[in-house]
């Protein structure tokens, strides 16, 4: 697939304008969709699609529309999860800037599969001109009859509200954003109930990631057998967008099929690491996943085949890192993240985070001890799979991928006293002539 | 009550009442209208804000502290913040708040003696592609240099 989707208007800034859109076959989808197609259909054909969560889970959409009750007299919503906050990631961005339309489209058509008039964008408070976008493309939007009451005519209602987050990591957590919808603290929920029978409001809620929304005016323009025609297999389909930052050469997003191989997208797409330096380590979906040493590269970016070297596609940001990376300080650049964000509910998440913090300070300051290494090892183990949500996992993963596959490096600072690499903290800009 | 939303920021609390079910998710839209008319998120801002959306005054507070959008004390006029997560750290983040501390004479954490800027460290914004990046105040400024910094700081009134 040379054609892109997402990135198609890269260079155009009238991408944003419904006029813009419309003239392209904007809406079409949507139009069809609502005058030819059940609800069930709609499932139908996105389960046939193959698509899958593009948010970190890769959970397939279809199947978790079809958990919402049908039975129920309670209203069903929707929640687009714009929180975007997974360190490495800026994909949902761009659409949210550039492409308004085909994420209000997907959110439409999402809607209509679960029966549900009142959608909400959750959005991270920081984009500020974002949410402006998005106000101005709902207001567009209800100006064409694409949304609001009675909809084309058909007598389909759709509110679709933006709502802005305020700062916290934690609201990209799917029943994290639910609390905060509700104005309260972004405290994750036990699960079960999953959101789908009782999520926000005491009501059927579906969260579901920008992507994976944007995705569905494609499924319903070309057909369902056309995506799944997209991507290595029948499990993976579809275009991605591709987060490349840290030290290579060209940086930024990047769009191929799910399945782009991880050495060329680095090498080749992203013109290699920069000059005179050499790979060290990639993170490649996000910074909650499993590191892969440069060995390890040679990879298909798809759900299973990341899963299957132990890592994860996550969402797709993978974050670079040459020689004179230290990982010591990487590591503790994330944990203190992770430490900072947990939302305080989880004993192990609280106080394991923070002692990961203590303990790789320590070592980073060479007063690290031999006994740190499997110390380290086990507060990640005990955190891991231990708390209410994802985020306590997220935390483990990277410290106990870090020590399994660079065990070397932090030992030799607890030998030497002191960190052993010829770190780089100038600014680096490969694009600043751009 | 001594203080009060403008009429607009009221016309706009009204209509966002509308698209929720329940009046007290409109508590965090409510205080992101606080933040723009107060700016800081004082006892009386909240006082005032748990009685327009129908709620305990301890509610706003446990709320509001929760999110680091918030501010609880007064800041400079400019709020730089600087994005020091992992990417932004690799391509030299800790250089840049350098930089801005010696040219504002602050640390990160401090607000300026005239009150114009405020240097804060945050967590990734989400821009890592063209690392390193800043956010003032709404604006985001994206693959910065030293010479920069310089200019943006400078055209800043
Ligand atoms: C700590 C944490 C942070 C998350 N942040 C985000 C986020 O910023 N954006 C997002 O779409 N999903 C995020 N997720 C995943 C959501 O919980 C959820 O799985 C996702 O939004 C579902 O959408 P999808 O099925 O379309 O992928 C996060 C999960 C965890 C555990
Ligand atoms: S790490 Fe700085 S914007 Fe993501």
């Amino acid at each position: 697939m040379e054609e892109k989707y997402f990135l198609k208007n890269k260079d155009n800034p009238e991408s944003k304008n419904i006029d813009f859109y419309v003239k392209n076959g904007g809406y079409k989808a949507w139009e069809s969709v609502l005058e030819g197609k059940s609800p069930d259909e709609v499932i139908g054909e996105v389960k046939k699609s193959g698509l899958r969560g593009r948010g970190g889970a890769g959970f397939p959409a279809g199947m978790k529309w079809s958990f919402v009750p049908k039975d129920s007299d309670r209203p069903k919503y929707l929640i687009c999860n714009a929180d975007e906050s997974e360190p490495g990631t800026f994909k949902d961005r761009y659409i949210i800037e550039r492409e308004p339309h085909m994420m209000l489209e997907g959110i439409a058509i999402a809607s209509f599969a679960i029966n549900c008039h009142q959608a909400y964008i959750y959005i991270r408070g920081e984009f500020v001109y974002g949410a402006k976008v998005l106000d101005e493309a709902i207001a567009e939007a209800e100006a064409r009859g694409c949304l609001g009451k009675n909809i084309m005519g058909t007598g389909y209602d759709l509110d679709i509200a933006v709502h802005r987050g305020a700062g916290a990591y934690i609201c990209g957590e799917e029943t994290g954003q639910i609390e905060s919808l509700e104005g309260k603290r972004g405290w994750p929920r036990l699960k079960p109930p999953f959101p789908a029978v009782v999520g926000v409001f005491n009501s059927p809620t579906v969260v579901n990631n920008v992507e994976t929304l944007a995705n569905l005016p494609l499924i319903f323009n070309r057909g369902a057998d056309y995506f799944a025609g997209i991507g290595p297999n029948a499990k993976n389909t579809g275009p991605k967008l591709y987060c490349v930052s840290g030290h290579v050469k060209r940086p930024g997003l990047y769009e191929f099929p799910l399945g782009k191989n991880l050495n060329e997208l680095i090498y080749e797409d992203c013109g290699g690491i920069r000059d005179g330096h050499e790979l060290k380590a990639v993170i490649p979906g996000g910074s909650s996943v499993p590191v892969l040493r440069p060995e390890e590269i040679d990879v298909s970016m798809d759900y299973d085949s990341l899963a299957a070297i132990g890592s994860m596609l996550g969402s797709a940001g993978a974050i670079v890192m040459d020689d004179t990376t230290c990982l010591v300080d990487s590591l503790l650049n994330l944990e203190q993240f992770y430490a900072h964000e947990s939302c305080g509910q989880c004993t192990p998440c609280r106080e394991g985070t923070m002692w990961m913090v203590k303990i790789l300070s320590r070592i980073e300051k060479g007063q690290g001890r031999m006994e740190d290494m499997d110390l380290l090892d086990d507060v990640a183990k005990n955190i891991n799979f231990r708390t209410i949500c994802p985020l306590g996992d997220a935390a483990a993963m990277p410290a106990m991928s870090f020590i399994d596959k660079f065990r070397d490096e932090f030992e030799e600072h607890i030998k030497q006293g002191g960190c052993p690499i010829q770190k780089d903290k100038s600014i680096k800009v490969p694009n600043a002539d751009a | 009550m001594a203080i009060e939303f403008s009429e607009e920021a009221q016309k706009e609390y009204e209509e966002i009442c509308k698209h929720y079910p329940d009046k007290d998710a409109t508590l965090l839209p409510a205080l992101h209208l606080a933040k723009r008319e107060f700016k800081t998120a004082t006892p009386e801002v909240m006082e005032y804000i748990a009685s327009l959306v129908g709620v305990d005054p301890i509610k706003v507070l446990n709320v509001a502290s929760f999110y680091t959008w918030y501010p609880k004390e007064k800041e400079g006029k400019y709020v730089i913040q600087v994005c020091s997560t992992l990417s932004c750290s690799l391509m030299g983040a800790e250089t840049v708040v350098d930089y801005i501390e010696k040219k504002l004479d602050i640390k990160a954490g401090e607000t300026t003696a005239d009150g114009k800027f405020t240097l804060k460290k945050v967590e990734c914004l989400g821009s890592c592609g063209t690392a390193p990046v800043m956010q003032i105040n709404d604006d985001y400024f994206e693959s910065l240099t030293e010479g920069k910094v310089d200019q943006i700081l400078d055209d800043l009134k």
